[in-house]
């Protein structure tokens, strides 16, 4: 029999034999076997999409009185049709250099991953127009990069691009620790009404609402403590109204102001 | 021969001893195991036996029993002294059984007498103490208890808005295409880790941070690998750690290794573990008037007041105490026997071990709330 050298996956080919009578081809690689009855003399056709997985393959080919070998490779499609991206960390700080790493998996239309160089282009934009691009070529079918995140809180768009096929992830920029805490306290009743001026990170972000803000009240060998969640970029919360205290408040591992409450004068 | 002797000896005493019991059984036997129609009162003609006779009713649940024998039960109903053994709402109390009862005088005259009662309640989470001063009053040849009843405050009916925030996840499904991204895990750093050697073993705690902007379910894991990087044990936090931390809270954490000595450990591999959850940010819980009490009896005490408007039916309090210099000294909890009901204050103590006491310059405490229908 005469095989080709190669073939791409999927296409119709054909193997000619010589001799007479009848016989079995076998095709064997990859993820893949197929059985053929073959006459002889004639051609045994590979139908398209019959040999999908790329690799490399061997052919035998056994009559009733003799037997012939051979070995031929699938290589895979050269236009892409599918990405695998992996882009992580879905959620991230902002500011942050080289934080969001993008990893693209280049795979033709019957999944085999295409080994020939592509340039692959990656894109990061935020809604507000500014775009992270860089175009690296795939290497053994793959390619990554590395981008920064963006100083202001977003959600950004995440998209690989190889040839016709592209892939998009989601990428949540997210403010960072606050920059500073700062409260203030007037009466309310009986109690003493303590609030944080909005907390921003170090870019000017609004921290997130849910955000833990701890607020202490030491007075007289006492302390009253109460862990209170952002709402709209404040917290706020009602204390003892004890002459003397001394109210400070802490999120995380930031420590705000401490005021001393003088009984409203 | 002598053998065989002794030990039919023994056989008969043994059988001898089975059968008194089970025919002339002792009355506490019988109330104990779930017999007989009357409870083993001890003697009311004593101010102590009215106690302890109060002490083994309720012991028996035969409660009805208990509120008939005090002296002042027309002050409130049966219904009132139930709960205030029970508690009003589902909490550690609703299922806690009398482990025992201990009766101590402080001060008896002809008519009436002052009594300490400690009640020791068992739980799934340990045990708790309950001690009550009763006044005793003499009544003809009898002696009766004056229930101090613990009144629970409760709020007038009302509408509490709650707008805080709540976060859901939803999680990558099996249809979804290869390289999907999931939600990211929380990203939780330990900011304080400390080993101690103690008298039974070794104890390593610290303090973890939520430093993300999402709520997270936590634990911590150590393992104690000897200098020669063999393992000497492997422990979790169980239930010293407020497992759900919202964003940028920290919780103290302590992790027991009994029978090890630090001496014998070269590492300290710590496993940090985090798994986004759907959280409330509500229940919100103060903590007011927290103190910390100095050696003899070193503890923080204080109260919990729940500033949301549902019950807790379970609360943990968690203290973490520092030297001058900030460095964690000890980690030490405390649940709370009494659910936490809307905007009244409940007493919480957190004990401190004495030889660690006069080392301890700050406290910080934080609570994790358990709520019927709700992960804790």
């Amino acid at each position: 029999m005469t095989l080709p050298r190669s073939v791409t996956a999927g296409s119709s080919f054909s193997i000619p034999t010589s001799g007479n009578g009848k016989a079995v081809l076998y095709i064997v690689g990859p993820g893949q076997a197929l059985r053929r009855a073959v006459q002889l003399g004639g051609a045994a056709s590979i139908a398209a999409g019959d040999l999908s997985s790329a690799g490399h393959y061997l052919a035998i080919l056994t009559g009733e009185s003799s037997s012939d070998t051979g070995e031929f490779d699938v290589t895979p499609v050269d236009s892409p049709e599918s990405l695998g991206f992996l882009a992580k960390p879905s959620r991230l700080p902002v500011g942050l250099r080289n934080g969001i790493s993008g990893t693209v998996y280049v795979f033709d239309a019957y999944h085999n991953l295409i080994t020939k160089p592509l340039p692959a282009s990656f894109e990061l934009s935020v809604p507000s127009g500014t775009v992270q691009a860089r175009t690296v070529t795939t290497r053994n079918g793959l390619a990554w990069t590395a981008m920064d995140s963006a100083p202001k809180e977003a959600t950004a768009k995440f998209v690989a691009r190889v040839g016709g096929a592209s892939s998009a992830r989601v990428i949540q920029e997210v403010p960072g620790d606050p920059c500073s805490i700062s409260i203030s306290a007037h009466p309310n009743g009986g109690r003493l009404a303590v609030e944080t001026a909005p907390v921003r990170d170090c870019s000017g972000n609004a921290i997130t609402d849910g955000t833990i803000v701890t607020f202490t009240e030491n007075f007289n060998n006492t302390q009253s403590t109460v862990d209170v969640p952002l709402k709209k970029g404040i917290a706020s919360v009602d204390m003892p109204a004890n002459k003397g205290a001394r109210i400070s408040v802490a999120s995380g591992v930031v420590a705000g102001n401490e005021i001393r409450w003088d009984g409203g004068r | 021969m002598k053998g065989r002797l002794l030990a039919g000896l023994i056989l008969v005493a043994t059988i001898a001893l089975v059968a008194i019991g089970t025919i002339w059984p002792i009355p506490s036997a019988i109330a104990f195991a779930g017999g007989g129609k009357e409870a083993p009162l001890g003697s009311s003609s004593t101010p102590q036996g009215a106690v302890e006779a109060l002490g083994t009713q309720i012991r028996l649940r035969a409660l009805n029993k208990a509120y008939a024998s005090l002296s002042n039960k027309a002050e409130f109903t049966e219904d009132q002294f139930v709960h205030d053994l029970n508690g009003y709402a589902l909490s550690l109390r609703t299922y806690a059984t009398l482990d025992g009862v201990e009766v101590r005088p402080l001060h008896q005259s002809a008519n009436d007498a002052e009594m300490v009662m400690k009640l020791r309640w068992s739980t799934v989470v340990g045990t708790f103490e309950d001690a009550r001063d009763l006044h005793v009053v003499r009544s003809g040849d009898r002696w009766a208890v004056v229930w101090p009843l613990v009144h629970e405050q409760h709020v007038p009916p009302q509408v509490i808005p709650v707008n805080y925030l709540r976060w859901d996840v939803i999680y990558s499904g099996s249809g979804d295409e290869w390289g999907a991204q999931d939600v990211e895990a929380p990203h939780v750093r330990l900011v304080d880790m400390h080993p101690v050697n103690r008298a039974d073993g070794v104890v390593v705690m610290g303090e973890l941070l939520n430093e993300d902007v999402v709520p997270a379910f936590v634990a911590v894991r150590a393992t104690l690998l000897a200098k020669n990087g063999s393992l000497l044990d492997s422990e979790g936090t169980f239930d010293m750690i407020s497992h759900t931390l919202l964003p940028k809270q920290v919780t103290p954490f302590i992790i027991h290794f009994p029978g090890v000595d630090l001496s014998q450990v070269g590492s300290i591999r710590m496993e940090p573990v985090s798994v986004l959850v759907s959280a409330s940010a509500d229940p919100v819980i103060e903590i007011v008037g927290q103190k910390y009490n100095p050696a003899p009896g070193a503890s923080v005490t204080g109260q919990l007041s729940n500033q949301s408007g549902q019950t807790v039916n379970v609360a943990h309090v968690l203290s973490t105490f520092y030297d001058k210099n900030g460095q964690v000294v000890w980690v030490s909890g405390a649940y709370i026997d009494r659910a936490l009901h809307p905007q009244t204050p409940v007493d919480f103590r957190v004990p401190v071990p004495e030889d660690l006491a006069k080392n301890i310059s700050k406290v910080s405490s934080v609570v994790s709330t358990y709520t019927t229908g709700s992960a804790l």
